[in-house]
């Protein structure tokens, strides 16, 4: 009897114990897009050094750019019993149903860069930038340059139906209502990638006389900026200065277009997001307080004023 | 010789006619599509982005016709080039020259080929579960190379092939044309073609017949590969850089649609590179009108498919047909009309 006690409590002992060790070592799950452009590499790179950083036991999953595949992932993750899901989601329609298999498993799913349709008690917060508030910087930084002069803008959108494409589409527009001397002539997709950037950008050159209407280029993210400027300068016309180049990411590849001056302007979007989301995941379950439902993260404007030769060199050994 | 440009002719007829009434609706959608001009030493307009742009799909539509003729289809082309290009950029970053790199990289794609060749030709296994392994694979292979980032080069060499010019030609133009050229001149002039013909109607028949038709097969998927490391490289040169998530994503579907669209069976037999060539360049002019139309970006795959579907209606052998029965009446009634009088 008393080997028969002594013996449930050694197991209670040891099952406290290992529940303990278990508790201090935190396995989250992370449901990448893919790496479709420089940044979403660092940001990779940033979640993957910030987890070490703590401790915390980082299981990655790339979707290749596939709702279904992050979807399938965020499944095994929940199979797993993992603490908590990261989730940068591709799209942003179509998560309700595995947000709630989630949510019933009690995993917090935080959001990462991109936020969803879906009620927001079915994940425990969102870390994004405001892209509304980025393509706002980026539609003032213009306005204030061209002071008053008459100028048309080509737009290079995101993939469409994309958040940061919806969104910076929107602040964009937002700045430059009332200024009549600004006006969006041609809007496209370039699916945020260099190749469909640089064909675009030639389509446009073509269909506003060579690019003698286009005052401005605006894009939705660096890499189809880089790639348009390429363009530009095969359509024999000088990026930066023929053609005003506005983008937002603040990827090295940027910098280093700005330093040359084919670049203007660039408005940050910080590749640490895991940082604050794993903040705020500490909080939460060391003492069971919700998170406000969104935190955001700053935007910052850069110009060619700002020495981009040096924010290169600092930028280039993040992983971008 | 006038039979023989007769057969031609009637041939690529649909195909001719199918381009030319694309580029005539879009001139009317943007007026200065047909503007040809000089600058800097090439020729530039709308006319010469579509057979730029349209490079890579032409490139491996090559292939994918020889490898359809064979009753096979190559899934992985589009992996390929992302894993070439990756190979290419890695190689002249780590300061190989010009020519070894090209070697490297052409190598690489000979040996995708070669890969695919085997376990069609060899293993017997069928080709779209086959190449269906490198093309999920490929891409993880060449995100390994590039580490997952964008890897960017500056060699003005390689640029050259993408954005440099020959004969106020853009490069990959003068590439495409020239492969294009000798591919269908060696399978043409030889009895080569005649050979894949009879190995994909039935290759059992051409065996016994004393075709060699392993070495056949395996030979058709490497030149899918050879096509695809040329279209991976231009890719990579023309936005100095291997973008291993993006480079040929889907490039396959255009490829095997370009095929489609030139007439050539998905059943295998019959072929014609020609025709496959102004498949890609009726595909490329699709995608340059609509950008240059000025729809918002939502339309474009649905305005891509509407005309696709029509095309492929109009072809449909029910269509012609259909076309054949609908105009005999006509005739005929006409031709009563005229006894009449």
């Amino acid at each position: 009897m008393k080997f028969k006690i002594a013996l449930a409590s050694a197991t209670i002992l040891a099952a406290s114990m290992f529940s303990a060790a278990s508790a201090a070592e935190l396995t989250v799950g992370f449901s990448q897009i893919g790496s479709e452009s420089g940044w979403r590499a660092a940001e990779t790179t940033l979640t993957k050094q910030q987890a070490e950083q703590r401790g915390i036991d980082l299981k990655f999953a790339d979707a290749q750019q596939k709702q279904e595949n992050q979807i399938k992932a965020l499944r095994s993750f929940i199979a797993q019993g993992v603490d908590a899901i990261l989730v940068a989601p591709v799209v942003a329609t179509g998560w309700d149903e595995v947000l709630q298999e989630a949510k019933d498993a009690e995993i917090p799913v935080i959001l990462l860069d991109r936020t969803v349709d879906a009620p927001d008690n079915l994940y425990l917060t969102a870390v994004t930038s405001d892209l509304v508030h980025e393509g706002n910087v980026a539609g003032k930084w213009l306005v204030d340059t061209v002071a008053g002069k008459p100028c048309n803008v080509v737009e290079l959108q995101g993939t469409t139906g994309s958040s940061p494409a919806i969104d910076r589409k929107k602040g964009f527009e937002e700045a430059l209502a009332g200024h009549d001397n600004l006006k969006i002539v041609r809007s496209q997709t370039g699916d945020f990638t260099r190749t469909k950037g640089k064909e675009v950008m030639e389509s446009f050159l073509k269909a506003e006389d060579g690019g003698k209407n286009i005052c401005a280029l605006y894009a939705h993210n660096d890499d189809m900026a880089v790639g348009a400027i390429q363009a530009i300068k095969e359509a024999g016309l000088k990026p930066g200065t023929d053609i005003l180049v506005v983008s937002i990411d603040a990827v090295p590849d940027i910098f280093q277009a700005m330093a040359a001056g084919e670049a203007n302007a660039t408005v940050e979007l910080t590749p640490n997001m895991a940082g604050p989301a794993f903040d705020a995941l500490d909080a939460f379950r060391k003492d069971g307080k919700a998170p406000p439902k969104w935190i955001q993260t700053e935007s910052k404007l850069y110009t060619q004023a700002d020495d981009p030769a040096k924010v290169y060199e600092e930028k280039k050994g993040l992983g971008y | 010789m006038n039979t023989t440009l007769k057969t031609y002719a009637v041939r690529l007829f649909p195909q001719v006619a199918a381009l030319v009434v694309i580029l005539l609706m879009v001139s009317i959608a943007f007026p200065g599509f047909f503007r040809l001009e000089m600058q800097n030493g090439r020729l530039y307009g709308s006319l010469i982005d579509i057979l730029n742009r349209g490079a890579p799909v032409a490139l491996l539509a090559i292939g994918m016709t020889v490898v359809i003729a064979t009753k096979g289809i190559d899934l992985s082309v589009g992996a390929v080039m992302a894993i070439c290009g990756a190979v290419a950029a890695a190689c002249i970053t780590a300061g190989y020259g010009l020519a070894m790199t090209l070697l490297i990289t052409i190598g690489t794609g000979l040996l995708c080929g070669l890969w695919n060749g085997l376990l069609v030709a060899v293993l017997d296994i069928q080709p779209i579960i086959a190449t269906l392994v490198l093309m999920v694979a490929g891409r993880g292979i060449a995100q390994l190379i590039t580490e997952g980032a964008i890897l960017t080069f500056n060699d003005s060499g390689l640029i050259f092939i993408g954005s440099g010019s020959f004969l106020g030609l853009p490069m990959p133009v003068v590439i495409w044309l020239v492969f294009g050229l000798a591919v269908a001149l060696i399978v043409r002039r030889t009895a080569l073609g005649m050979l894949i013909e009879a190995l994909g109607v039935n290759r059992r028949a051409s065996m016994l017949s004393g075709v060699s038709t392993g070495v056949l097969l395996i030979a058709a998927y490497v030149l899918s590969g050879l096509c695809a490391a040329l279209a991976g490289i231009i890719a990579a040169a023309d936005i100095r850089g291997a973008d291993a998530n993006n480079a040929g994503l889907w490039l396959e579907l255009d490829a095997i649609l370009a095929v489609v669209v030139g007439g050539t069976s998905l059943l295998g037999g019959r072929f014609s590179i020609a025709a496959s060539l102004l498949g890609a360049l009726i595909i490329q002019s699709i995608n340059t009108g609509i950008l240059l139309s000025g729809f918002p970006p939502e339309f474009n795959l649905i305005i891509k498919a509407a005309i696709i579907v029509l095309i492929l209606v109009i072809q449909s052998p029910r269509a012609q047909s259909a076309f054949v029965f609908l105009s005999r009446p006509q005739a005929a009634a006409s031709k009563t009309g005229e006894e009449t009088k």
